[in-house]
């Protein structure tokens, strides 16, 4: 249960840097971290305390297994999460190609 | 009907088709891309045929039975998104065929295109949660690259914002799903309506409500969530612009959120009337908040993203009275807003085509060299404020009769009133371009962007006219979808 709960503070820590963090990669760090919790809470979900790898042998022949199922999605999001990462890095590369600067509060082309 | 993963299959196998034979020959590119949608334009109207003998095609990946295996579930609700999809895609690729013309890289936009539209096909037609998450992704990360595709400092400022807010929607989905996961143990969406009806609604089950709503709204681009909107309308070339606002923000927020909440959580107004509640606050904010900022705008395609935050507000409202017609009504405005949106931003790409310029002021008497997009621009504008002939009356028209049915007559006098604002902010727009008489000299819009606005003209007088029909064979068969709620589950499961 407790892990329950640090994973629910780190999406809280992550969402804290995205708010209130200036810098562009800071951002992105808190992004990644929300991921990585969730990500975490996803394969928590499928875990059982002292249970086997979901691997069926002759000899065992035992059924508690821990569930597979959360672990194979969240390599799925896992790839994903690296796909979005890399997108928003190499925006974050362009923009400060254009600007010369991270700092969130001198890039506002856009308002209104 | 073996053929249903053809409509993701195929914008997916374009994807990489165009960007590998880009190197052979340029043209090619075009040929593919407008082959695959007007291919998927017939298709998913043709398709409608399958559904007059059953409820539902379901087709079972790799020949997997639907509690193990991933499902494609093909009714009626779907099919409706798809023909949304499919003329929103078709329209774009044939108006983007000239206007690419102004970039460079033309046969990565295509690729990111395909992707974004097959994306959404597979939204609108998986029965699983998780693949509907993968899907979501997949169109979201296209939409992402395709707002920078200018890679101009609007574009990249823009991109950045809808990324960040995008992906903190798009995690909160996976984290609805974890939770969803852990109390019922399968993913398959019509397995998970049958656990909900027989487990009941605990607190857990509010929670991932809330954070559906909370994901979906920004997806959508709801009035709190909306910051990212507007910015990327307007730094987005216009076809993106038109696929994000004419399909996009309605199938990666609202369909996902409504097909949950109706057909995969049971929820119905009459059992939990809170959440549909919250859904009428939020359609209602950004209905005011989008009409208000949208008439102080100076900039063309910006008036058009506020306008947008305000009509998929409505049907967002159509979807919170929850009754026969106020859900009639939402899907009806869905289509009608992917037909009319659309055509306007064609029209505001056409002006930037030939004149560079996307400013409401540089804009005056443009009209008069510019024949096709000066009169789409009025029939949209029409459409789009809910005048009588046009499709935008009838969307509305329903709404409203929803509202009265659900003896919440104020809401149908404040939608009603609501609308003439939609009018106002467009008016002002049609005043200073078409009718003042100074002549700038320019040249009417290349054939092909013609032709994609003529198309959606076009559409729009048919199902503004021919309405009688779409709603029986549209519109009435997908409004039954998402109010047999959990019926869906003996639907996919064949009795």
């Amino acid at each position: 249960m407790i892990f329950f709960v640090l994973t629910l503070l780190l999406i809280i820590i992550g969402l804290y840097a995205i708010v209130t963090k200036r810098s562009l990669i800071r951002i992105v760090i808190g992004f990644i971290i929300i991921e990585y919790a969730v990500n975490f809470f996803f394969a928590l979900v499928g875990f059982k305390h002292g249970a086997l790898a979901p691997i069926i042998t002759r000899i065992g022949g035992t059924r508690n297994f821990v569930d597979p199922l959360p672990q194979a999605l969240v390599l799925t999001a896992i790839v994903i999460g690296l796909a979005t990462t890399a997108l928003l890095l190499s925006i974050v590369l362009r923009l400060h190609e254009k600007y010369q600067t991270f700092d969130i509060t001198k890039i506002k082309g856009l308002r209104g | 009907m073996p053929l249903l993963p053809l409509f993701f299959a195929l914008p997916l196998f374009g994807a990489f088709l165009t960007i590998l034979l880009a190197k052979v020959w340029k043209g090619l590119t075009d040929i593919i891309a407008n082959a695959i949608t007007t291919f998927l334009l017939f298709f998913s109207f043709y398709s409608l045929n399958y559904l007059r003998s059953s409820e539902a095609i379901v087709y079972k990946m790799g020949g997997w039975p639907p509690p193990l295996g991933i499902t494609m579930v093909y009714d009626h609700l779907s099919a409706l998104m798809v023909i949304s999809i499919a003329i929103v895609a078709f329209s774009v690729s044939v108006f983007s065929v000239r206007y690419l013309d102004h970039y460079t890289g033309r046969a990565k936009f295509y690729t990111l295109f395909l992707l974004i539209t097959g994306g959404m096909m597979g939204i609108a037609i998986t029965g699983d949660i998780f693949n509907l998450f993968v899907f979501l992704e997949i169109a979201s990360i296209a939409s992402y690259a395709l707002v920078a595709f200018s890679t101009e400092k609007g574009g990249l400022e823009a991109s950045f914002k809808y990324m960040v807010m995008g992906e903190i929607g798009s995690i909160f989905f996976l984290f609805a799903i974890a939770l969803i996961y852990g109390k019922a143990s399968t993913l398959n969406m019509a397995d998970l309506a049958r656990t909900f009806s027989v487990a009941g609604h605990d607190h857990i089950f509010w929670f991932v409500a809330a954070i559906l709503v909370f994901s979906f709204s920004i997806k959508t681009g709801l009035f709190p969530f909306h910051a990212w909107l507007p910015d990327a309308q307007t730094a987005a070339p216009a076809p993106v612009a038109a696929v994000l606002s004419g399909s996009a923000e309605k199938v990666l927020g609202i369909y996902g959120l409504m097909r949950i909440s109706y057909n995969v959580l049971g929820l119905t107004r009459s059992s939990s009337p809170t959440f549909f509640d919250i859904i009428i606050i939020l359609g209602l904010a950004s209905i005011f908040f989008g009409g208000i900022i949208a008439r102080k705008q100076s900039d063309y395609k910006r008036l058009l993203a506020y306008s947008t935050i305000g009509q998929l507000g409505y049907i967002m409202v159509g979807f919170g009275i929850g009754n026969f017609w106020g859900i009639a009504g939402a899907l009806f405005h869905i289509l009608a807003h992917a037909i009319t949106k659309p055509l306007l931003f064609f029209t505001a790409g056409a002006v930037d085509y030939s004149t560079e310029k996307q400013d409401i002021d540089d804009l005056k008497g443009l009209a008069r060299n510019m024949g096709v997009t000066g009169w789409s621009f009025r029939l949209g504008t029409l459409s789009l404020s809910g005048i009588p002939p046009f499709v935008g009356f009838f969307s509305k028209l329903f709404i409203i009769i929803g509202a009265c049915q659900a003896k919440t007559y104020w809401l149908a006098i404040l939608l009603a009133v609501l609308s003439v604002f939609t009018l106002a902010y467009l008016l002002k727009v049609i005043k200073k371009v078409y009718f003042t008489a100074r002549k700038i000299a320019t040249e009417e819009a290349p054939f092909s962007m013609r032709l994609a606005m003529l198309f959606l003209v076009l559409l729009m007088v048919i199902f503004g006219i021919g309405f009688q029909s779409i709603l029986a064979t549209l519109i009435y068969p997908a409004t039954k979808v998402l109010i047999n709620g959990i019926g869906y589950a003996r639907i996919v499961f064949g009795g």
